[in-house]
């Protein structure tokens, strides 16, 4: 276990590496963007004078790599900056909406994660019958269509033609779990569409791939059920694959959402992201994207530590 | 037979038809074959790979593996009733419980994300027999039977935290839990040492003696089969040579491939002894030590010689540390002590530090001629790359080359120049890696096993070809091998290692004959021979409790005192 401490120490220290990689990166490639926020928030009314004075006020006439070393001193201190346009601390401007992101890729996780891993074994056990054959069509036509046309179809059927749920998950904070459930059912809905295919597929792969191995040939020739030979002795072997693709499809469901907010009108992160781009507001950008790819860190640190967990010869060392 | 004709049938195949699918066709794989088993009878199968023996024996069980079919109008009735025409759920209810299966790797055939125990109590349980806890009580009554160390706690680990002769036995214990009629002995000690062989061979005898069980016992390894069986059974590509009790068919086989099987121990050559005139010797390996990263020291204090033209045979059990000294002459592994000479002169401890002339002078032979060869490339690309790489070839004389080589190792060059790997036999791909070594112009060859993955006859066709190789060339090998009967006919000097060193060494002759180390006293009388009373006579010499590791541990500790 002392092993595995480290290892998480080590991918932890490697991963604050990375998230100031990534800074530089995002910094620098804001500003090779054309026009910034002066420009951008004075729109066309904007008079050089205007604009430069702005800057002024800013900050933004001083040398790119002194206000990038500025900020950084500050996020070293957790904080974050203030928003160019609005003025709020960054923590303020994007906490709520993080939550709101956060709360709609665990409804989405809630349901995608069991749903793929059980209908996995199920076309694993059926395979090359008429169901496996319908899981796999039905589950790649929904990863094959872009998320915008399946959350308008969505749309299209549940909300205006049948009026069975909300076609805009407008919030508000008094609201009881149950209707906020109900309220975000549709872009759940759409994600949990994008991302099961890949989850069960991987289910499926894994455990298929296990099924010429002497081990399972043995549970046969015990007389066990085809079902618990699934289940009982190729499911705890394949683990470590499967938890790799929950963890990148649960990274998705963070950081990919962008397009299933705006369709569903959403306050999530992914549209605070979209906005401050097109506003140059650096540091709005700077946050949401370390936000991103410290969820990709993390994600793929935990699908690491489970591999490693659900390994007998890793647990339970000689 | 007599023995058994007057007991019930347990079994009864007839005229059994198996196909296998391949290259879009159904092929016949074993082609009519009968086969009667009394109960408490064992019977041996025994044939060369590709004889059908497993899947024989999984026919046995109503089983198919994926690929193959029983086809119509065979008949295997188990028992009075008759499986190919049994439901799915029918013959499975026969598994496990009346008939048990036991494979050849146990390390591979348990599941390494469960404990032994588990997996012991999975089937009794399943069919109702007994409750978990009872199920649980018997495992360890069987362990104990199967002379297990600490039979109350082995069960609770988990397969890789057991040893391969250990788990071997686990696994026929599992076999037993629902006390069978019937259990399939699949090649069960062919993966172990010969000291971990006979523990397992004689539990097996035990276990089934005392339940009375009835057993298909499959090998290739005649010498065991003349322990285990009561009759015999020939096959060769799917179709029985002939079938007679054990004493017969050792005594007086009736076939002439029968007659070819039992005379392949017979192929020996000359022993040569050392050149006497002060030549150096070619390899000389001093007082080596080494150690894989963070690991224990695998070799200690490793020293032996090889003269030009000689082979000298590496023996020991697996783990000794053969293959690490390999990889130390080679330069994959530098020693944290010591040194290799070529010649008299120091090698370089790593391979990139060495020059492409002393690279070339140490070329290796692998056990697994499949896994050793690229499948994607061509034969006279994989013999050609060596022969390009250090002699600087091209073009026709590359070419030519590779057609000599092709001719030295007795393939037809026009043939197989453009074949890849899959196509070939397990011999043939064992013969492109001798010409791959070959390529190089070595004076030098480690032959890592070259004959265990290999039937008799055809690792008899490489000791041959290597052979007139050595003379022809004027080769020296160092033959890292388990099997004595290998080294019997073909080494010069034998180098006995044991947990990392030299436990004795000599030349053959001198090895063979007593008195012997203790451990090389133990390797010798562990082979298997053909006398059908020889395990029951060692088991009497030795001691229940004195063979397999105890004996090894034994044999470890012997030279202290």
């Amino acid at each position: 276990m002392g092993d595995l401490t480290r290892l998480v120490l080590k991918r932890l220290g490697l991963g604050l590496l990375t998230l100031l990689v990534v800074s530089i990166l995002i910094f620098f490639a804001v500003e090779l963007l054309p026009g910034d926020i002066a420009e951008a928030v004075l729109g066309q009314s904007a008079t050089p004078e205007t604009v430069a004075e702005m800057r002024r006020q800013l900050g933004l006439d001083q040398p790119a790599v002194w206000r990038y070393l500025q900020w950084l001193g500050g996020a070293v201190q957790g904080d974050f900056g203030v928003s160019l346009v609005s003025g709020e601390p960054v923590s303020e401007a994007i906490g709520d909406r993080f939550v709101n992101t956060l709360f709609l890729a665990a409804y989405a996780a809630v349901i995608a994660v069991p749903i793929s891993i059980i209908l996995g074994v199920t076309v694993a056990l059926l395979r090359n019958t008429l169901f496996d054959r319908v899981a796999n069509v039905l589950t790649l036509t929904s990863i094959s269509s872009p998320e915008f046309f399946l959350g308008y179809i969505l749309i299209l059927f549940l909300a205006v033609k049948t009026n069975m749920f909300p076609a805009i998950a407008s919030l508000s904070s008094d609201m009881s779990l149950s209707e906020l459930l109900n309220r975000t059912f549709l872009p759940a809905l759409t994600l949990v569409l994008v991302v099961t295919a890949h989850m069960m597929r991987m289910t499926r792969a894994a455990i298929i791939n296990l099924l010429a191995s002497p081990y399972i040939e043995m549970a046969r020739l015990k007389g066990t059920p085809p079902w618990k030979v699934i289940v009982k002795h190729a499911l705890p072997n394949a683990w470590a694959p499967i938890i790799n693709v929950i963890a990148l499809n649960l990274a998705y469901l963070i950081t990919g959402v962008v397009l299933v907010e705006v369709v569903f009108v959403y306050p999530g992160i992914g549209q605070a992201l979209v906005d401050a781009v097109a506003k140059r507001d650096f540091p709005i950008v700077q946050a949401c994207c370390l936000i991103f790819a410290a969820t990709f860190i993390l994600l793929n640190l935990a699908a690491d530590v489970g591999a490693i967990l659900t390994n007998p010869r890793l647990r339970h060392p000689k | 037979m007599t023995k058994f004709s007057d007991k019930d049938i347990l079994l009864e195949i007839k005229d059994l038809r198996i196909q296998g699918y391949s290259d879009e066709t159904w092929v016949d794989i074993i082609k009519g074959v009968d086969l009667t088993l009394h109960r408490g009878e064992v019977m041996g199968l025994i044939g060369e790979s590709g004889a059908g023996k497993s899947t024989i024996g999984a026919a046995a069980m109503g089983y198919a593996r994926d690929g193959t079919r029983i086809c119509e109008g065979s008949s295997i009735e188990f028992d009075g009733m008759e499986l190919t025409t049994a439901t799915e759920s029918e013959r499975r209810a026969l598994r496990g419980s009346r008939i048990a299966y036991v494979a050849q790797s146990a390390a591979a055939s348990f599941n390494p994300a469960h404990r032994i125990i588990d997996q012991h109590t999975e089937a009794p349980v399943h069919y109702r027999i007994k409750k978990r806890l009872e199920a649980q009580e018997d495992a360890m009554e069987l362990y104990e039977r199967l002379r297990l160390p600490n039979p109350q706690e082995i069960g609770f680990r988990y397969p890789h935290q057991v040893s391969g002769g250990q788990l071997q036995r686990a696994m026929t214990a599992m076999a037993m839990s629902c006390r069978p009629d019937l259990i399939i002995f699949d090649e069960p000690t062919t993966a172990l040492d010969v000291t971990t062989q006979i523990e397992v061979l004689a539990a097996i005898r035990d276990i089934v003696d005392q339940f009375n069980t009835a057993a298909i016992y499959i090998t290739h390894d005649l010498a065991v089969v003349a322990q285990m069986a009561d009759t015999i059974k020939v096959l060769l590509k799917g179709e029985e040579v002939e079938q007679a009790s054990t004493e017969e068919m050792l005594d007086n086989p009736q076939e002439d491939y029968t007659k070819s099987l039992w005379a392949v121990r017979s192929f020996k050559r000359k022993q040569k002894s050392r050149p006497t005139d002060g030549t150096e010797p070619l390899i000389s390996v001093q007082n080596v030590h080494a150690a894989y990263t963070g690991g224990v020291k695998v070799l200690d204090d490793v020293s032996f010689d090889i003269y030009p033209g000689m082979t000298v045979a590496v023996v020991g059990e697996s783990g000794s540390g053969k293959s690490t000294t390999a990889r130390v002459i080679t330069g994959l592994l530098p020693p944290m002590e010591g040194q290799v000479l070529f010649k008299g002169e120091p090698l370089p401890p790593k391979y990139t530090d060495r020059t492409r002339d002393q690279l070339r002078q140490a070329q290796m032979i692998y056990q697994m001629a499949d896994t050793a060869l690229n499948p994607k490339v061509k034969i006279h690309e994989i013999i050609g790359r060596p022969a390009q790489f250090y002699s600087g070839l091209k073009g026709t004389a590359l070419k030519q080359r590779v057609d000599e080589l092709l001719d030295l190792i007795e393939l037809e060059p026009s043939q197989y120049y453009n074949r890849y790997p899959p196509e070939l036999s397990g011999g043939q791909k064992q013969r492109i890696g001798i010409a791959r070594a070959l390529a190089a112009e070595p004076e030098f060859i480690i032959c890592d096993e070259v004959t265990s993955a290999l039937d008799q006859l055809v690792a008899e066709g490489i000791l041959r070809l290597l052979d007139r190789l050595q003379r022809e060339l004027g080769l020296a090998y160092m033959f890292i091998t388990h099997d004595l009967a290998t080294v019997r006919s073909i080494a010069d000097e034998v180098v006995v290692m044991q947990n990392g060193k030299v436990v004795e060494q000599g030349p053959k002759d001198e090895m063979f004959r007593p008195p012997h180390h203790p451990y090389t006293d133990l390797l010798l009388s562990s082979v298997p021979e053909m006398d059908p009373n020889w395990l029951t006579e060692l088991l009497e010499e030795r001691g229940l409790d004195n063979i397999g590791e105890a004996a090894t541990s034994k044999g470890d500790a012997a030279p202290s005192t």
